[in-house]
Order: structure tokens, then C-alpha cells, then sequence
């Protein structure tokens, strides 16, 4: 039962979609089954917020290495859904001025929008910024001609690194009309838009045909490993 | 000398790196920008748009990649509201709806401040479901959106009279940062309604390879990350200059952030080149030495 009710609710469902997408007639049931899924999904943010508080409180309260970034975690976590939900710190908004949450949580210079401002963003923005050392590293280290496959690899980013800034172009802007399209703005579109793009296409192709096959595979209950190990 | 390249500590590398992003930002050094034919297209896009044209904007993306996409973003909603088109914003990511209020408080706010929201511009907010709201609001938006991001009633709203669908939209245009963005409205919006809905996007730099392959049928014009930011600046500054549809002047500096950061990426390029010939001669001069020994 445990295993059978989901896996009847992910064969209906799927099968009304792809009616769905092929008879005009029977759009509305899909449409249905998506909110459906809007609807949970919405909820999974619930059970992952009650599922990321269960597994930092464990690793917290078992004191394993590294327990402290779990009490970091917790505590940002409690306050901005706090500070969210409670609309700590809102003023009314001035439509319905006599209900103290009536503001937006959003709105400039509330506690929300502070914490989001001056915490969150820089610490995204930092951690992400932060690539651009780790890559120069990289570069430096790893990025070895050792034989002909890597030579291409080498080459192809030398023209789209120099041809994707200003620096391309003025580097090779004096090459005669004959070998225009050598130039690495050039060349770094030709680059894109024929040899990425035959390449991207083929591992799409690869990858739909994949999907389809697994796709048909969990609809008619061939593939059932989504539904996890049934074991506690 | 070898040895001490070969080991050389990455926190030297790290420092050059530093340098190379600081020095140009400090020194304000910007370099112009020729606009490619994929930005170009971008720019035709809006502009055959006429005044009152419905268009969507959704911004699928977070502070992380703000460094890369909020100036494109910027220019996309001057663009709109310097050509008086009607904007419905939304977001597939949780933080899109702070990018969105970002971007109306920095432009339609301080620079067209006679838009009144409701009647030229609407913020629907996020939803969560990724796909599955893409697959809702193509053919019935209201069963997803019964207010908007403040709580107001859709019904309640001017311009969302008549919208059901975004299929009433004349332009989309998408500003995405990953999973869920333009991939995913290409798959399960343009390609289902490929008379109906149309759209333009912007993206970074690691997806802009993964989108080629639907251009120009399914997505005709793609601004990639930052660099396409700073050519459609260049278009929409040259087209429009720096006062806004009222005549009113603006500020300039915000409508060329994406021109600004140009400068230390071309710098940091340029370093990644030189590290990586540095890192291959060290390479090919400690196998000679193998050799030899």
C-alpha cells in the first residue's frame, strides 16, 4: 500500500499530462494536475525547512565535527523565518493603517529587508565572487596541453576568454579583410554557434531520448527507485 | 626557480587575481563595446513593440549572479518603460521577487516616477512549483495568481483585465540564472505555443552554451551575461540618451553598470590566459628536465 498508492498517483498523473498535451480536449485535466503539484510543491518548502531544522539540530546536539556551522545554520534560519513571518518591525500599510501587520515585509528599511540587504546578499554575492580565485588557481595548475583533445580545449578557451571582452577585438582588429573572420569576436561566435551548438544539440537529442525511456519506465512502475528503499 | 613556480602558493595566484578585478574597478577603466547581432535582435524586439504592448518580465535569478545579470536587467526595464509598454514581473526563484522590487524601486521609481503601479506596471511575485507554474500561467494564470506580490486582488488590478494567460503578452522576456529560467520557458512555454509567445532572454555566461542550440527559432535573441549587458546598454543609451520618456534626465551611471564591470573582467581574462601559458611552460620546462635526468 505504502509503495502502491504513490506509485499510482505518479502513473495517472503523468499519463493525464501526456493526454494532455496531445488532445485539446483534455488541456484543463492537465492544467489541474500541475496545480496540483504548484500546491505541493509549495508545501515542500515546509517539510524542507522542518527537515533541514531536524538535521542540524541532530548534528548540533550530537556535538559531530563541524556541529558548530549546524548552530550558524539554525540560527539564521529561526531568525529570518521570524523576522518574515512575524513582520517584526512593519509598519502598517497606509491603506489599512489601524492593522500593525498590514505593511510589506519588503519594504525599505524594515528588518527583513535589512537582513536580506546587509546579510544575505553580500554573503551570496561573496561566496559566488569567491569562484573567480578558485578558477585563476585552476588555471594555473591544471590546464595542461598533455595531448591533442587538450590543445583544442587550450586554444578554444584562449578565443572565447579574449574574444568575450574588449581585448579580443583590439588584439586582432588589424587583420586583413581576407582572414576577417579570424578575428576573435569572430571567431568566438563561430565557435558558439556552430560548433557549441552542433555539440549542445547531439547531448540534448541523447539526453530527451534517455528521459523518455526513464519517463516511460516510472509510468508504467518498471523504474521504482524514486520511491526510496522503503526502509525507515 | 622551477621549483619554486612549480609550487608556487596559490595564494599569490589568488592576489594577482585580487589585483586584477581591484585595479581597473579603482582606476574606473571602461572599454567601449561593439553590440553583437544577438543583442541587436534583443534591442528590435522591444522596439517594434508599440506603446501599451503587454510584456513580461520574469526575473528568474538571486544575488549570487546579480553581479552579472542586474545590469542587464536595469537595462530591460528602461528599455520598457522608455518605450511605455506595460510590465507584468514575476519570478520563478524564491529571491527574484527582491531583484524585481530591486529593479523597480532603482529605475521606474527614481527615474519614471509618473508610472502608477497597476496601470503600467504589476509585480505577480514568486511562486514556487518551477515548471509547473510555467505549464499554469500559459493557460490560466489565475488559478496560480489570485493577488499580487502586495496581496492586492488580480481583479483589483487595471492592466490585468483581459489577461488570462501569458499568451495575451506580445514580448516575454526572461532573466535567468539557472534551473528554473530560460531552458524551461523555451521547453514548456515557447515551444507549446511557438505562434503565440515569444521571448528574448538573458542570461550568464555558463548557460549561455546550453541556450545556443534554441536560437533563433524557439528564442531569438540572448543577451550572455555581462558582456551582452554592457552591448544592450550601448543600444539603449544611443537610442534613447539620458533623459527619460518625459524628458526628464536621468541618472546615467546605473544604465552603464554592465559597461563598468567589463573593465575587470577583461583584465581578469586576460590574467587566466597568462596563467595558463605561465602554467604550461612550467609544465613543458619540468618535463624537458624529467627528461634529461
Amino acid at each position: 500500500m505504502k509503495r502502491n498508492i504513490p506509485l499510482l498517483i505518479a502513473m495517472i498523473a503523468g499519463f493525464v499530462m501526456i493526454v494532455a498535451y496531445f488532445i485539446p480536449y483534455t488541456e484543463t485535466w492537465g492544467d489541474t494536475v500541475i496545480v496540483w503539484f504548484d500546491i505541493l510543491a509549495a508545501i515542500a518548502f515546509v517539510l524542507g525547512g522542518g527537515n533541514l531544522l531536524k538535521v542540524h539540530l541532530k548534528k548540533a546536539s550530537d556535538q559531530v565535527p563541524g556541529w558548530g556551522y549546524s548552530v550558524v545554520t539554525i540560527i539564521a534560519f529561526v531568525v529570518m523565518l521570524g523576522v518574515g513571518l512575524g513582520k517584526i518591525g512593519v509598519n502598517p500599510a497606509a491603506k489599512y493603517p489601524e492593522f500593525a501587520w498590514s505593511g510589506s515585509y519588503r519594504e525599505v528599511g524594515a528588518p527583513f529587508w535589512w537582513l536580506y540587504e546587509y546579510v544575505f546578499k553580500p554573503l551570496q554575492a561573496t561566496i559566488f565572487a569567491m569562484l573567480a580565485f578558485y578558477v585563476a588557481s585552476a588555471a594555473f595548475r591544471a590546464f595542461r596541453a598533455k595531448n591533442f583533445e587538450a590543445i583544442l580545449l587550450l586554444a578554444t578557451a584562449f578565443i572565447i576568454l579574449l574574444g568575450r571582452t574588449a581585448a579580443g577585438p583590439a588584439l586582432t582588429s588589424w587583420f586583413p579583410d581576407s582572414i576577417e573572420g579570424l578575428e576573435a569576436d569572430k571567431l568566438t561566435e563561430y565557435l558558439m554557434t556552430v560548433f557549441n551548438t552542433a555539440g549542445n544539440r547531439a547531448i540534448m537529442i541523447g539526453i530527451a531520448l534517455g528521459t523518455a525511456s526513464v519517463s516511460l519506465k516510472i509510468l508504467l512502475g518498471v523504474e521504482r527507485s524514486y520511491l526510496g528503499s522503503g526502509e525507515e | 626557480m622551477l621549483d619554486f613556480l612549480k609550487n608556487l602558493d596559490r595564494r599569490w595566484i589568488f592576489l594577482l587575481m585580487l589585483l586584477s578585478v581591484a585595479i581597473p574597478i579603482l582606476l574606473q577603466a571602461q572599454f567601449p563595446e561593439t553590440p553583437s547581432e544577438l543583442s541587436q535582435v534583443v534591442f528590435e524586439e522591444l522596439e517594434k513593440l508599440e506603446e501599451g504592448d503587454k510584456i513580461l518580465l520574469a526575473f528568474d535569478f538571486d544575488p549570487a549572479s546579480e553581479g552579472e545579470l542586474g545590469p542587464m536587467a536595469t537595462a530591460f526595464v528602461r528599455h520598457c518603460c522608455e518605450k511605455k509598454l506595460k510590465m507584468y514581473f514575476m519570478a520563478l526563484w524564491p529571491v527574484g521577487e527582491q531583484m524585481i522590487v530591486d529593479n523597480i524601486n532603482r529605475v521606474i521609481k527614481a527615474d519614471f516616477p509618473h508610472l502608477v503601479y497597476g496601470t503600467d506596471y504589476m509585480n505577480l511575485g514568486f511562486k514556487a512549483g518551477n515548471e509547473g507554474v510555467i505549464k499554469v500561467v500559459i493557460t490560466d494564470m489565475r488559478q496560480l495568481y489570485t493577488t499580487d506580490a502586495d496581496g492586492t486582488a488580480i481583479d483589483q488590478i487595471e492592466m490585468m483585465q483581459g489577461v488570462d494567460n501569458i499568451k495575451a503578452m506580445d514580448l516575454m522576456i526572461n532573466i535567468s540564472a539557472g534551473y528554473p529560467g530560460t531552458k524551461e520557458w523555451v521547453q514548456y512555454a515557447v515551444t507549446r505555443y511557438p505562434d503565440k509567445i515569444r521571448l528574448v532572454a538573458g542570461c550568464t555566461g555558463v548557460q549561455a552554451p546550453l541556450l545556443y542550440p534554441y536560437i533563433p527559432q524557439q528564442l531569438p535573441g540572448l543577451l550572455a551575461a555581462i558582456k551582452g549587458a554592457a552591448e544592450y546598454e550601448k543600444l539603449v543609451m544611443d537610442k534613447y540618451g539620458e533623459r527619460n520618456a518625459e524628458g526628464e534626465i536621468i541618472e546615467p551611471g546605473k544604465y552603464f553598470e554592465g559597461r563598468r564591470r567589463m573593465g575587470p573582467q577583461l583584465v581578469a581574462h586576460v590574467l587566466m590566459v597568462l596563467l595558463i601559458v605561465a602554467g604550461n611552460i612550467i609544465f613543458i620546462a619540468d618535463r624537458r628536465r624529467e627528461k634529461r635526468q
